[in-house]
């Protein structure tokens, strides 16, 4: 009888000793890092729209040659030039050209590079396989229904010879790259928008609204339009010079205006030395049009790659 | 152990050693009381740290919501975030006026409410009133199953079953593809067993007698049950309610996919709004740097969000307390 509450306590201890433990355990578990292997790193930062191209030549790459580190940051265009003008990267991924100003800095710290077209960015305006009224919309009309304190709410406010039908909006939430360009290309600002439409991060689920509602209307990335192209119908957009609808042939030769535009690559000239990086970019140039479309992109064509591999000297 | 063994070497032992036999005897039990002390005294500070430690996370939370939502109300008066009706913090123009989100969060809350205590005071009732012992027993468990399933789980089934009957019931045209009404309807349910079972245990402690007496007078089971039974565990049951809304205001995941990110001031439930969880989770998933008015905007959304469930479970204790019958 006495031992039995004698031992109690001491059982007690041993199991809140136990969750102690296991609790320090997993607490100090996470800390654990995997360094010392001898391998090499090609640092890339920059935009987050060029980003998940980079991001899946570099995993491909990588199943390839796994002694090659690449970590792939995603500072913005702006940010990543701001650390590979002082050398800080090898490579930057940028939605926009270099600005003189980031050019200059460069030169001031010895920095040379060269820079690489990898893909287009285009966009498409997408209705409903059953809206039969609408095939081209301006891009002042595109900016009286997306701009920010924009209240249409009918297909009839757009233009008078419309029908008069809701327009419900859909569009890709405030962190996708599509959402800055779009209204930046559109509404004059980046990030400058109405706010009362259906957003979603899931291209997928864009897909499913615009295809079920007659009154739709959104916008999302070429390629994403191009795989449900059965469900969807997507509309030509007018700059003020006449309408051109978005296919593989007018993005790539700039005619389908302003929602389309190249994206970019900057080589530091000094890392083209390295191995590693010679292989990776020749690899990126080589095998990249596959994944580009597969991330909701327009690859380049063929000749645009060699021509590329031929500018960074690598054939 | 020893001082035993020695005893039984020793079987004739003299007074002066039993005498010694009983100091040691006594010196074993006064060694053995302190340990005892010892170790009651370890293990109730240990169980004191354990409680503890909920009570300084609590106000760990308090205190951080508190220490990041005044960079925020630095830059955006109390008055517009209380009383704005737009909510554009991520988008160009700016406004803080989150009346958007609280209302959003409020008529998902409202819809879950209605569903959850039309169909757990049904299950209560018929559970504690109508149903033969055995049918409780195996009924009651299977309906704490409902609390049980994962939330992500339910926000799924609410966007891709609920939403499209919605959809075949009034009209694609009209039921956007993310509404407040699928991620009521399902949070409804998700949140049922919270109410029934409370108001169920309510209901059985009401007196036999009281119910005996009303059959005494003539009474269906049906008037036992809505006269006698519900009015004496009314408390219970509104304490149940209040507590089940409390929940369905903090719930995240089913809004999150289900509910929409469009931070609309609507009282239609077909439209896609943007709960209040609902923002926290966009914010902190995307892109938004770290320490910048945007980012802190969650820490006021969180706060707002951390009064209202904290008045709802005060509002449900007290209540209890208030209202509470006891029957002896």
């Amino acid at each position: 009888m006495f031992s039995v509450i004698n031992k109690r306590p001491s059982k007690v201890l041993a199991v809140l000793t136990m969750m102690a433990v296991l609790a320090l355990a997993v607490a100090c578990g996470g800390e654990s890092s995997d360094d010392g292997s001898s391998s090499s790193e090609i640092v890339v930062d920059g935009s987050s729209t060029v980003f998940p191209i980079t991001q899946a030549v570099a995993e491909e790459f990588r199943a390839e040659n796994s002694n090659v580190q690449i970590p792939v940051g995603i500072s913005g265009t702006g940010g990543g030039f701001k650390r590979f003008v002082v050398g800080d990267t090898d490579i930057s991924n940028a939605s926009r050209p270099i600005k003189d100003s980031e050019a200059e800095e460069a030169a001031a710290n010895d920095i040379e590079f060269i820079e690489v077209r990898v893909a287009w960015d285009g966009l498409s305006v997408i209705t409903s396989k059953s809206n039969d009224f609408a095939d081209c919309l301006t891009t002042e009309e595109l900016k009286s229904i997306w701009d920010a304190g924009s209240t249409l709410n009918n297909w009839n406010q757009v233009r008078d010879s419309f029908p008069d039908k809701p327009l419900r909006l859909y569009g890709p939430d405030t962190d996708s790259g599509t959402f800055d360009y779009f209204t930046e290309a559109i509404n004059g600002e980046e990030d400058q928008s109405r706010s009362d439409y259906t957003a979603s991060a899931d291209d997928n689920t864009l897909v499913q609204g615009i295809a079920g509602d007659g009154g739709s209307l959104g916008y999302f990335g070429y390629a994403y339009y191009a795989e449900n192209a059965d469900k969807l119908k997507v509309l030509g957009v007018d700059p003020g010079t006449g309408c051109v609808s978005p296919d593989s042939v007018t993005i790539n030769d700039g005619s389908y205006a302003p929602l389309s535009r190249p994206i970019y690559i900057y080589v530091n000239k000094a890392s083209l030395e390295r191995q590693e990086v010679r292989d990776f970019l020749t690899f990126f140039m080589n095998e990249s049009a596959p994944l580009t479309e597969e991330v909701g992109y327009v690859a380049l064509s063929d000749a645009d790659y060699q021509a590329n591999l031929e500018l960074l000297g690598l054939n | 152990m020893t001082s035993t063994s020695d005893a039984n070497i020793t079987p004739f032992a003299g007074g002066a050693e039993s005498a010694l036999m009983k100091q040691e005897l006594l010196e074993k039990v006064a060694r053995r009381r302190k340990r005892q002390y010892r170790e009651q005294t370890l293990v109730t500070w240990l169980l004191r740290a354990t409680a503890a430690i909920s009570v300084a996370t609590t106000l760990g939370i308090v205190f951080i919501l508190l220490k990041e939502s005044l960079g925020f109300f630095e830059e955006v008066t109390v008055w517009e975030f209380v009383t704005g009706t737009q909510w554009t913090p991520l988008f160009k123009p700016q406004h803080f006026g989150a009346l958007p989100l609280v209302g959003g969060t409020l008529l998902v809350a409202v819809i879950a409410g209605l569903v959850s205590l039309t169909f757990g005071l049904g299950a209560a009732i018929f559970l504690s009133e109508y149903a033969p012992e055995r049918a409780r027993k195996i009924l009651k468990p299977i309906l704490e199953i409902l609390a049980g399933i994962p939330t992500v789980v339910y926000g799924y089934f609410a966007l891709t079953f609920i939403t499209p009957i919605l959809q075949s019931i009034f009209g694609a045209d009209r039921v956007i593809i993310f509404n407040a009404l699928s991620a009521g309807i399902v949070m409804g349910l998700m949140i049922m067993p919270m109410v029934s079972t409370l108001s169920e245990d309510a209901m059985v402690a009401v007196p036999r007698s009281l119910r005996d007496a009303a059959y005494a007078l003539g009474a269906t089971r049906f008037e036992v049950a809505t006269k006698v039974v519900i009015p004496a565990a009314l408390s219970g049951i509104v304490a149940s309610f209040i507590l089940a809304l409390s929940r369905a205001i903090g719930e995240t995941m089913i809004v999150k996919i289900a509910a929409g990110a469009t931070p609309n001031l609507t009282l239609n439930p077909l439209e896609s709004i943007q709960a209040m969880t609902a923002y926290i989770v966009q914010v902190s998933l995307g892109e938004t740097p770290q320490g910048s008015l945007e980012y802190q905007t969650i820490f006021a959304v969180g706060l707002l969000l951390f009064v209202m469930t904290l008045g709802m479970n005060i509002l449900g204790r007290w209540v209890i307390a208030r209202f509470r019958q006891v029957y002896e």
